[in-house]
């Protein structure tokens, strides 16, 4: 076991995992992870299980203190994280001797970077999950970001041994994370918009607007028409389903979203591109590409497999 | 298909909507909790999540253990199952509500709108015979059916960043409690010193779809006995 002592909290740091599903029915979200594939190999690269809890930086990354020896990942965006003063690789099993200090500065690429650690940063499971819900204030650390004087404890490891030094391998990441439109499938209420609007939909820039979060990333671009007035009877949502408000201006729905809602849905970002949802920057430029249903599922068959074949030994 | 069987429709790569119906109606509603009931009864291990709703129940599957359409065969044998199993027992809440004062901020505005005196408003809104249609929103908030429709107020033109735990708020045709702090733009016309989600108890929420609700006004004393200086913030 050993412990991290928060020097500096960063922009938004939470202690996240994969979310606790199963308690929508409670009116509970899932919370977890924003960029779940960043947090998964980073987990992966600790020796532990996918969903250990970890730490979430957002834009601004911060600074740890290590009181005791550690082996931590860092995955996501890159936030030119030294040790000591030197540099500290991403994406790659990392040895921290008692007393080290790692600095974060701000996101070059990306909004989201994971700190993981060996034996998981250790806080209690609320609902199965240490996922923080920020709105609400549950799980984590109080329900709330750190902050500096914060301690957090690791759990214990997984596996005895560590093994040999592990890393990921540049070209798989590369296919974990595409360039180009985020995929969608037709949405619950596609039906409420026109053909032209879906056109309009699908072939616009969208700009992502500074007041998104992780309940929602809010988009800017042209208004959103819509063929029936009548309002939606509030229904379930999932993250990923892009819902249209009155205004015509889209929101992609996050891990922190509501777990229902009213109004209706033009699309739905495909699980398999969910992860890159949570990389998305203020401002960014993005576009969406409409796929079908089984291809969806595919893309996200084919990501599960290429997650397996991402860790390999560190020359 | 039989009469008052669901449409299931494709919601994304992960997700079916269970559709009874397009209005707020009691069969809907009937349908909603008894299949809700089955598939957490059953939780099949393809079941991610239920989300259930008005009329509606949001069914989220494992696309990689289960292919859609085989999900909503599964949905169809649940619903069939469902349909035939007795009538779940009713239960009636009671809670009780502090009204007006700091804990009901905006019962003058209420008041004001709806044309009555707050003593009017609050009679009204303790007398309702209400249902609780399902749990959305934020953890353990319920969407509650049966507000007198002279009580009806819209909701505030900017939502409040913070609405404290227990309030007990309108927002247009509806009412309901927010169990934890969350933002809000319901009308908050009082508040409940009972804690209705923990999720450290079991079950987490205090109600549950298919509740009765009453709510009782309580004074000052007996707020503050009831909270016993545990009100969250």
């Amino acid at each position: 076991m050993s412990r991290v002592r928060i020097l500096e909290g960063g922009f938004l740091t939470t202690v996240q995992d994969l979310g606790r599903s199963g308690w929508a029915h409670l009116g509970v979200p899932a919370a977890g992870a924003a960029d779940a594939v960043s947090l998964r190999l980073g987990n992966r690269l600790c020796g532990n299980a996918d969903g250990a809890p970890a730490l979430e930086l957002t834009l601004v990354g911060g600074a740890f203190a290590f009181e005791g020896p550690a082996q931590i990942a860092l995955t996501g965006a890159d936030f030119t994280a030294t040790l000591d003063g030197r540099p500290a690789p991403m994406w790659a099993a990392l040895a921290v001797a008692p007393g080290q200090v790692l600095q974060l500065g701000p996101a070059r690429s990306g909004t989201r970077g994971y700190l993981c650690i060996r034996g998981g940063f250790a806080v209690p499971a609320l609902l199965g999950s240490a996922a923080t819900h920020l709105l609400i204030g549950l799980g984590g650390l109080a329900g709330r970001p750190l902050r500096k004087g914060d301690t957090l404890a690791t759990g214990p490891a997984a596996a005895a041994d560590a093994g040999p030094p592990r890393c990921v391998s540049p070209d798989v990441l590369a296919r974990l994370f595409p360039a180009g439109p985020l995929r969608a499938t037709a949405g619950p209420q596609a039906h409420f918009f026109g053909r032209a609007t879906l056109d309009v939909f699908f072939s616009s820039p969208w700009r992502v607007r500074e007041s998104s979060d992780r309940m929602g990333i809010r988009l800017a671009g042209p208004a959103l028409e819509r063929r029936r007035p009548d309002e939606l009877l509030t229904e379930g949502v999932s993250a990923g389903a892009v819902q249209v408000p009155r205004d015509g201006q889209p929101i992609v729905l996050h891990v922190e979203h509501p777990t229902t809602g009213g109004y209706p849905k033009i699309a739905h970002v495909i699980a398999a591109d969910g992860h890159r949802l949570g990389q998305l920057r203020p401002r960014e430029e993005i576009r969406f590409e409409p796929v079908a249903p089984e291809r969806a599922v595919a893309l996200l068959r084919e990501q599960t497999a290429l997650l397996d074949t991402a860790i390999r030994e560190a020359e | 298909m039989a009469p008052g069987d669901p449409v299931i429709r494709l919601a994304s790569d992960h997700s079916l909507l269970v559709v009874f119906g397009e209005t707020i109606a009691p069969a809907h509603h009937r349908a909603v909790v008894r299949l809700t009931a089955r598939l957490l009864e059953r939780r099949p291990e393809w079941l991610r999540d239920v989300h259930p709703a008005y009329a509606t129940v949001l069914v989220c599957h494992d696309p990689l253990r289960i292919e859609a359409t085989a999900a909503a065969e599964a949905v169809r044998r649940l619903w069939a199952e469902a349909a035939e199993a007795p009538e779940p027992p009713e239960r009636v809440v009671e809670i009780p509500v502090r009204y007006g004062g700091v804990h009901g901020p905006d019962l003058a505005d209420v008041a004001a709108h709806c044309g009555l005196s707050e003593a009017e408003v609050i009679r009204r809104h303790a007398a309702g015979d209400y249902r609780v249609y399902f749990l959305g929103f934020s953890p353990g908030f319920p969407y509650l059916g049966g507000l007198d429709e002279a009580l009806a107020t819209p909701r505030l033109a900017t939502p409040r960043r913070r609405v404290p735990a227990g309030s007990v708020a309108i927002g247009g045709q509806q009412t309901g409690v927010y169990p934890v702090a969350s933002p809000g733009g319901w009308r908050i016309i009082g508040r409940t010193p009972r804690r209705l989600f923990d999720p450290e108890r079991t079950p987490p929420a205090e109600l549950a779809m298919g509740d009765r609700v009453r709510f009782t006004p309580v004074d000052e004393a007996a707020f503050v006995a009831a909270a016993g200086g545990e009100t969250a913030p």
